[in-house]
């Protein structure tokens, strides 16, 4: 390991693409207030001009700038250089369940194939007095919306991370919330627990939450979204007590394949079309 | 597309599998914290209440001080079989042979606490290494091809028995009710008298910690209220939601661990009472 100087940063970032690369070491002054995409900035600007790295806000709002700081899944621009150990040296590598495609910038593709997958929000007949919700009944979801997609818990999770062929059928932590802010909707009329469970592998996860350790956002997703998930499911299909009384008392719509087209499909387009209304 | 109701086999998610990543190798561990520490601590305050449980249960004896007060250890509780002592067996004494009484009845707490979901991601991650630590791989996952390159989570058996946790978790309220009973019991000395000693406190405080965890469970936050779409409709269920299990849902590591090292004190307590190590402190 190589000694670092005080005053001096000396920063390891990975260089490469798909077929290789390697950690390139760069010394550079420390400065009072920076954070992590600043050092990276300031290193493209002098040594490197040619280095990938992907950013927009700078504020912790657009999601782009997700990395892993000495091997820890991190927005680059919301880690201030104060709270790293800066008297060693600073690794940055790209995310590492997502294909690179240079440098600290990686194909998060797969992300949007799940994200196409999502069955919409399907309200049901407009009532003649209009649409109306109660603060209570939107609050949970309002919780997954602060979401930036920054993929950091996708690539933190094991189940896509560690094993690669799980990415066929898991929709990973992201895409779970999304899918429990959609089923706790006041106004959703679809029952995709099914589908859930199923294609969207809900039991792969088994709760060890690093994705609710990473989310810049705070977000709970394993105890808010997973977890009440998986509980939905159980009712569905493991608890006769719940089964009975759905019996009774009647259930939400089961989902159709046309309910599960991509955003292009025509059924998609309705339920978007219900949706502006409904906002 | 032909998935409805769960019944065809899911097509797959449209993406390319095993396209080259890049960057560092997975095996490497880029952390430089002691991401370690935390499964070793877990894995070793397991074992050792494990190894308590083991000790205790199969003891078979010393577990209750009623020479001097009724002190039953929440080991033996319910207490049911020919050997309890006649001043706290349940049922038709004498129905089941001389077991110790402990192992009977620890199958249900034990149930409950290992289909928790708390103490699935402890052991998942202290001894099954899936993933040990947070961006560290899955023990064996960087091998291709050895036996443990796969993984399917909680979809199969016997993982996908998790899904009973909600059983357990409804024997688990009675057992509760059964440990409040029992600190209420733990103010009567003697044949026909009442008082406080010290035991008296740490058997209140672990009725209330068994409490605390087991509302705080995640399958009670969503019988409670958690599974409903309208929260507005159903104003109390809200309320219980919102104002009681919620807030001891966010604690529930805490009280997991808090409980399960009550329990084991308490059981120690009664075993040093009743063999006569100590003397236990009459308050009043
Ligand atoms: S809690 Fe589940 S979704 Fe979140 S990182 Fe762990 S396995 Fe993945
Ligand atoms: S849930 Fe959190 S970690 Fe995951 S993409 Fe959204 S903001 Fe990022
Ligand atoms: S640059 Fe937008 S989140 Fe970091
Ligand atoms: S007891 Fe821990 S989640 Fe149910």
């Amino acid at each position: 390991m190589s000694a670092v100087s005080t005053g001096e940063l000396l920063m390891k970032l990975w260089r490469g693409d798909a077929s290789g690369g390697d950690f390139v070491e760069y010394r550079l002054p420390a400065q009072e207030g920076e954070v992590v995409l600043d050092v990276v900035h300031r290193i493209q600007a002098t040594e490197a001009p040619d280095l990938a790295v992907r950013w927009n806000c700078k504020a912790g709002k657009c999601g782009s700038c997700s990395a892993e700081i000495n091997g820890q899944p991190r927005l680059m621009c919301m880690t201030r250089m104060s709270t790293l150990p800066i008297d060693e040296p600073i690794t940055i590598s790209p995310m590492r369940t997502f294909p690179v495609i240079r440098d600290l910038v990686t194909d998060v593709s797969y992300n949007y194939e799940v994200a196409k997958l999502i069955p919409s929000f399907t309200p049901g007949p407009r009532p003649a007095e209009g649409y109306r919700m109660f603060q209570v009944d939107v609050e949970r979801g309002q919780e997954f919306r602060k979401c930036i997609e920054c993929f950091l818990c996708q690539n933190v999770c094991h189940v896509i991370r560690d094993h690669e062929e799980n990415k066929a059928h898991y929709a990973g932590p992201r895409f779970l919330a999304r899918l429990a802010e959609l089923e706790m909707h006041p106004l959703d009329t679809l029952d995709r627990r099914a589908y859930i469970a199923e294609r969207m592998g809900l039991g792969y996860c088994n709760i060890t939450k690093c994705c609710t350790e990473v989310c810049p956002e705070g977000i709970h997703i394993t105890d808010n979204a997973i977890i009440p998930l998986k509980e939905r499911v159980v009712d569905q299909r493991y608890d006769p007590v719940a089964w009975l009384g759905r019996k009774i008392r009647g259930r939400p719509r089961p989902m159709t394949p046309a309910d599960v087209e991509p955003y292009t499909g025509a059924a998609a387009k309705a339920a978007r079309a219900g949706q502006a209304e409904a906002s | 597309m032909s998935v409805v109701e769960g019944t065809a086999r899911p097509a797959p998610i449209p993406v390319e599998i095993g396209r080259a990543r890049g960057g560092p190798p997975r095996s490497k561990v880029l952390r430089r914290d002691l991401w370690w520490l935390q499964p070793l601590a877990i894995a070793l305050g397991l074992a050792a209440f494990v190894g308590y449980g083991v000790w205790t249960a199969f003891r078979g004896d010393y577990y209750f001080a009623g020479a001097h007060a009724h002190y039953l250890s929440p080991f033996y509780s319910p207490c049911f079989v020919r050997s309890c002592p006649t001043d706290v067996v349940w049922g038709p004494a004498g129905s089941i042979g001389s077991v110790s009484p402990a192992l009977l009845v620890l199958i249900f707490p034990m149930g409950f606490r290992v289909t928790c979901y708390y103490y699935r991601k402890t052991y998942y991650r202290s001894f099954w290494a899936s993933p040990p630590a947070c961006a560290v791989a899955d023990a064996g996952s960087t091998k291709p091809g050895g036996a443990r390159s796969r993984y399917s989570g909680e979809t199969r058996f016997p993982l996908i028995l998790q899904n009973i946790h909600r059983y357990f978790w409804y024997v688990a309220v009675l057992f509760a009710g059964i440990l409040t009973w029992d600190a209420i019991d733990a103010f009567r000395f003697g044949p026909n008298g009442w008082g406080l000693g010290l035991g008296t406190i740490f058997f209140v405080v672990n009725a209330g910690l068994i409490w605390a965890y087991t509302l705080g469970c995640h399958a009670c936050r969503h019988l409670c209220g958690g599974g409903l779409k309208r929260f507005s409709q159903a104003p109390v269920r809200f309320a219980i939601w919102r104002k009681v299990v919620s807030p001891l849902n966010a604690h529930h590591q805490l009280f997991a661990w808090l409980s399960l090292f009550w329990i084991a004190w308490t059981d120690f307590y009664v075993y040093l009472v009743s063999s006569g190590a100590i003397h236990d402190p009459r308050l009043f």
